[in-house]
């Protein structure tokens, strides 16, 4: 990995006391979130996604209705 | 939430104002909004008032509201907290479940995401249908109008369509005496002789024999199709224990009733204040048209990826949403006792978070009395900067989760609306106000505007 995408590593954080199940972040970036059929809160399949990801992981963010997701840069 | 406590601590303060009586309930009955103001004049963040048995700490600020809204129900039970609703309900639905029942119940498929698009095309085929027989101008009564409205919208998005074509203004109208049904007087006697208290019992009888009349009309001639099927439809093919029917009337109308509430009179308040603001602001009418114009002339309709991006008029639904909150009082039973900013809340208190006052905190909003969306645009953004302060929708884990349902749904209706009309207001600019004599606040009529056809839309 060069040290340009190296320097982009990313994690996702969930408050679960704000997440309630709605799903639009599985609509933005569905190959790192997914809601179960009768899960409550939302399942991260990758916490760390790749920097291909970065745009649909940061409308997931934009558009979460209960604002319970957050990015956080690994340094 | 912090479950430490002390037995140092004093308890809160109380507000002036107690009549000897039934405490501040009466005040609570006339002017709630000035009554809590005073609490937190006098008091502070956290302050104390009095409803005949039940003394309700009231808190007003960040940290407060923030212990509130994380706590669960174990702690901070919100079941026990609104006697005023078992009546509407009924016994056995929503309020009276355990947590994990009420928790599946609330988490309604209906509002998931996947399902919004639909819901967008739904709501605006409904907001259609009411401006049918407008003609080229006239007059409307924003309560009247708006509460017609959503029962359709949200009877057609959370039951379905072939229910909501069953219904007319006259379910409407009951639904009406539901909500007026709301009288603060509940903290006393829920069932006592009162008005308001009658014409809520008469209206869910007769909307029991409503739905019993449609369930009739339902066994006799049962759905064609899967496509033909509602939710009621549903609901009557699930047997009981004993192979008959598993639900009565009864329970399919507090199941009905209870899954329309939340998100009625809330909206129907909330897409009028926008409008009167709106009005009463001319700049941000012309900035949220102007939004709508640009997605006509890029040949959209109103679908749920259009209605995302349409920054004005959702900054002014918004800013209509801080200063008119629909639910004013939020409460909660105390099963744990707590400290919070310096003082000990016991046992067996209500403890409650106002909208209507921490939305206004002028520590956390610039001017908080002013109609300024522009605190929504960037670089400002004073709802992600006051998560415990901005709470029209309350917040954490009972947060509303029709929240965004509502938003998509009053920009739909906007959508519709302001594309093909023009309005005015039909009485002075600060004639709008609501009425706050219920737990469920409504505008107070007369609330008139006019309308005319745009001629270049």
């Amino acid at each position: 990995m060069s040290a340009e995408n190296e320097a982009k590593r990313y994690r996702i954080v969930v408050d679960r006391d704000l997440c309630q199940g709605h799903g639009v972040c599985e609509s933005e970036a569905p190959n790192v979130f997914e809601l179960a059929a009768k899960a409550t809160t939302v399942t991260v399949l990758d916490e760390t996604p790749p920097a291909t990801e970065r745009a649909a992981v940061e409308a997931a963010v934009k558009y979460c209705p209960t604002h319970a997701l957050s990015i956080e840069e690994i340094t | 939430m912090s479950t430490t406590t002390t037995d140092t601590l004093a308890s809160p303060p109380k507000v002036s104002g107690d009549d000897g009586d039934t405490g501040h309930l009466e005040e609570l009955r006339r002017d709630p909004i000035g009554l809590m103001r005073r609490v937190r004049a006098e008091c502070g963040d956290v302050g104390e008032f009095r409803l005949a048995d039940t003394e309700l700490v009231l808190l007003t600020d960040a940290e407060a509201n923030e212990v509130f809204f994380r706590a669960g129900d174990e702690d901070l039970d919100q079941a026990a907290a609104y006697p005023f609703m078992t009546p509407i309900f009924g016994a056995g639905v929503v309020f009276d479940a355990p947590p994990e029942r009420r928790r599946e119940m609330l988490h309604n498929q209906a509002l998931r995401d996947k399902y919004m698009r639909g819901h967008a095309e739904t709501i605006a085929e409904q907001v259609r249908g009411m401006v049918a027989d407008w003609g080229d101008e006239g007059e409307i009564d924003l309560l009247d109008f708006f509460a017609e409205l959503t029962i359709y919208t949200s009877s057609a998005c959370l039951i379905g369509r072939k229910f909501r074509n069953q219904l007319d203004g006259r379910f409407a109208e009951l639904y009406h005496d539901l909500e007026r049904g709301t009288d603060a007087y509940a903290f006393v006697d829920p069932y006592a002789d009162l008005e308001a208290f009658r014409r809520r019992d008469a209206a869910r009888v007769a909307i029991v024999e409503l739905v019993q009349g449609l369930m009739d009309s339902r066994r006799a001639g049962p759905p064609a199709t899967d496509d033909d099927r509602d939710l009621m439809d549903v609901l009557l093919s699930i047997p009981g224990d004993d192979g008959g029917p598993r639900f009565t009337a009864d329970e399919i109308t507090g199941m009905f009733i209870s899954m329309m509430f939340a998100g009625h009179h809330t909206t129907s308040g909330t897409a009028a204040w926008t409008l009167i603001e709106l009005l009463r602001n001319p700049e941000w009418m012309q900035r949220s048209t102007a939004d709508l114009d640009a997605l006509s002339a890029a040949g959209e309709d109103v679908t749920y990826q259009a209605l995302r991006d349409i920054p004005n008029l959702e900054a002014s639904l918004k800013e209509a949403l801080r200063l008119h909150p629909p639910l004013i009082l939020l409460m909660r039973v105390v099963r744990t006792p707590f400290d919070v900013a310096g003082v000990h809340i016991a046992e067996g208190k209500m403890v409650g978070a106002s909208p209507a006052i921490s939305n206004r905190i002028p520590e956390a909003f610039e001017k908080p009395d002013t109609f300024d969306p522009g605190r929504y645009l960037a670089p400002r953004d004073d709802e992600r900067a006051n998560p415990w302060n901005w709470i029209p929708f309350g917040a954490g884990r009972h947060r509303c989760v029709g929240a965004a349902f509502a938003q998509m749904q009053i920009k739909a209706i906007f959508a519709v609306l302001l594309r093909d009309w023009e309005f005015a207001m039909a009485q002075p600019a600060d004639s709008y106000r609501n009425d706050h004599s219920k737990m469920v606040v409504q505008l107070e009529q007369p609330c008139k505007v006019t309308y005319r056809r745009r001629t270049n839309p």
